[in-house]
């Protein structure tokens, strides 16, 4: 155990001038813990240009100390100079552990930080807690069918934090910012961002969402998914699609919610013509509610969801779109 | 070109899974063990490299003498020869750990291209490929669903979830591939008759200079301290749709304040 290190430091995402909603979780779980646990809660930022405005929003979640890296060789991520970045920020923090989000590019910088500092990275946590004198996380295993309760054996302990999971918690604290000048490591500038583009702008973040509705198979074709999407917009949902309509090409795999997709935590999940099978249970077992509509009624989703309704999509996905309008409407 | 494809052979998703104490590691001896779903994707990206521009394929894996099944599938896709890394001293490695091991393993061997799958469906950490990345001091690109090489200049495309970033990086670098980047190869008869035949070297740790300081249970940075099943999800009610399905489920939203 380290005298010098205290506190809890989180490593923070984002998108068009906003935190990434996973860093605003992280930030509320860790204020909670830095209460018990003494010492500051520090945010860590890099961005291409201001980081004003990610600043005071980290202050609204309890953020006391942010450490900055601004450059335009952040501009757009990249593993290399973000996790010069990010080391930068826990080795001035000298926090006792390090939060990443857990999506490709936190998992990327978390391993890359864990290499460098020759430590262990605690992945995809739901749980994080004081016991026995030391941080423990819980860690669900083998699509949530077993829960493992884990620690770092060396400190900083880093951990990359799954989405949705955590509340967020405003907390407003007064926040002082230390500005970090970086050494970017030669081979990771040797990679160049040629173009960001995007495709689809109103593809909602499936890992953000708190309510998804999804198709499968049973919806025959590709045209059929215009159908989920007016349910989703009736809804205020993001759309997903198991690996089976994936896989047949009816949506790119960006929908794909399952052990080879998404794992996802709404607090609804609306399966339409997906039978459940073990593989898109492991990505979406831990949403709140489950309501499925299949017309197999052996269907295995069947045996997990809240709701289940026997019966053809192409008849109750329509019904219900029209049910939730009008109750929309009428309030 | 010389691609060095890491692969890892796991345990089926639908096999059931022993975990055994104290260290709660898997049990793999006792359960049906296939080559990582994801690596498929990245075996057969390599070998579409390799047809466009020529060089060899290598297979690369840490892990127990049982992993060759999945090193002969990968091998039967077309790729070259490999080299199976075996020891005792790799038994309860992380990913640090492996990582570890892989880079030794690579400095024995010529590549300009590193490929992986992005995770593996058993421990999903995804971690490992920007672990060996920097401990090769290389270019870092994963979450791939393009790649394409221009003389020694590889051009790809990230996914994210609105689209994608395209990059460019000289070569030689280390990639991680996304489900989707392509469609694996279902390995031919004369596919499998032939990677029998292909060289697989199997070494150990003394042999490729791994430190047994940084591989092993021992050196984990991580330790399991307990387990627990979750009580599985039951299901609630089941009806059949007579015309009222839809307002049922209106019902169940309003009534658990989900709408």
């Amino acid at each position: 155990m380290s005298d010098t290190r205290s506190g809890l430091l989180v490593v923070a995402e984002h998108r068009d001038g906003k935190l990434a909603n996973v860093s605003l979780e992280s930030l509320s779980a860790a204020r909670g813990l830095v209460e018990a646990l003494g010492g500051p809660l520090s945010v860590a930022v890099a961005a291409g240009s201001s980081a004003d405005a990610l600043v005071a929003e980290a202050a609204r979640y309890g953020a006391e100390r942010a450490y900055v890296a601004v450059s335009p060789e952040l501009e757009t991520f990249r593993s290399g100079p973000h996790t010069d970045a990010a080391l930068a920020a826990i080795t001035a923090a000298q926090p006792r552990a390090v939060l990443f989000a857990n999506t490709a590019s936190g998992r990327d910088v978390a391993s890359r930080c864990a290499h460098r500092l020759g430590v262990g990275l605690l992945g995809d946590v739901t749980r994080i807690y004081w016991e026995d004198g030391s941080l423990r996380v819980s860690h669900p295993c083998f699509g949530g069918t077993v829960l493992a309760e884990k620690e770092a054996t060396t400190e900083p302990a880093l951990m990359t934090v799954r989405t949705n999971v955590f509340d967020r918690v405003e907390s407003p604290a007064t926040i002082e910012t230390q500005a970090l000048s970086l050494d970017f490591t030669p081979s990771g500038l040797l990679a160049r961002v040629i173009e960001v583009v995007v495709e689809d702008a109103g593809m909602a973040s499936l890992e953000e969402a708190q309510i998804i509705v999804s198709g499968g198979r049973g919806l025959g074709g590709p045209e059929n998914f215009a159908m989920i999407h007016e349910l989703a917009d009736a809804l205020g949902a993001a759309v997903g699609a198991s690996r089976a309509a994936v896989d047949a090409g009816w949506k790119p795999h960006q929908y794909q919610v399952g052990q080879t997709g998404k794992t996802v935590s709404p607090k609804l999940y609306v399966a339409c013509g997906i039978s459940g099978a073990i593989q898109h249970k492991a990505g979406m077992q831990s949403s709140d509610y489950i309501v499925a509509i299949n017309k197999d009624p052996d269907a295995p989703i069947f045996g997990f969801a809240d709701l289940g309704v026997v019966g053809d999509v192409f008849t109750v996905v329509p019904a219900l779109t029209e049910a939730i309008k009008k109750r929309t409407a009428a309030a | 070109m010389e691609i060095v494809v890491c692969v890892k052979q796991v345990v089926d998703t639908e096999a059931e899974k022993k975990l055994v104490p104290p260290d709660w590691h898997l049990d793999r001896e006792s359960v049906e063990n296939v080559l990582n779903p994801y690596d498929e994707y990245a075996v057969e990206e390599a070998v579409r490299l390799k047809e466009a521009h020529g060089g060899d394929v290598t297979i690369l894996c840490a892990g127990p003498e049982a992993a060759q099944d999945a090193v002969r599938k990968a091998l039967a896709m077309g790729a070259d020869k490999a080299l199976l890394v075996t020891d005792a001293a790799l038994a309860g490695s992380d990913t640090q750990g492996i990582a570890h091991a892989l880079a030794a393993a690579l400095s024995s061997l010529n590549f300009d291209l590193v490929l992986l799958g992005s995770m593996s469906t058993d421990a999903q950490t995804g971690q490992v490929p920007s672990a060996l990345g920097d401990a090769l001091d290389l270019p870092v690109l994963t979450a791939l669903n393009k790649i394409d090489v221009e003389g020694s200049t590889l051009k790809v495309h990230r996914q994210t979830d609105q689209g994608y970033v395209a990059y460019e990086a000289p070569l030689p670098a280390v990639c991680s591939v996304m489900k989707g980047i392509n469609e694996p190869r279902y390995p031919s008869l004369k596919g499998i008759m032939g990677a029998k035949k292909k060289p697989m070297e199997v070494k150990d740790a003394a042999a490729l200079g791994i430190d047994p300081a940084r591989v092993g249970g021992a050196a984990a940075g991580t330790r399991v301290v307990s387990i627990s099943s979750p009580p599985p999800r039951k299901a609630g009610q089941k009806i059949e749709d007579d015309g009222t399905g839809a307002q049922r489920i209106v019902e169940f939203l309003v009534g658990e304040k989900i709408i």
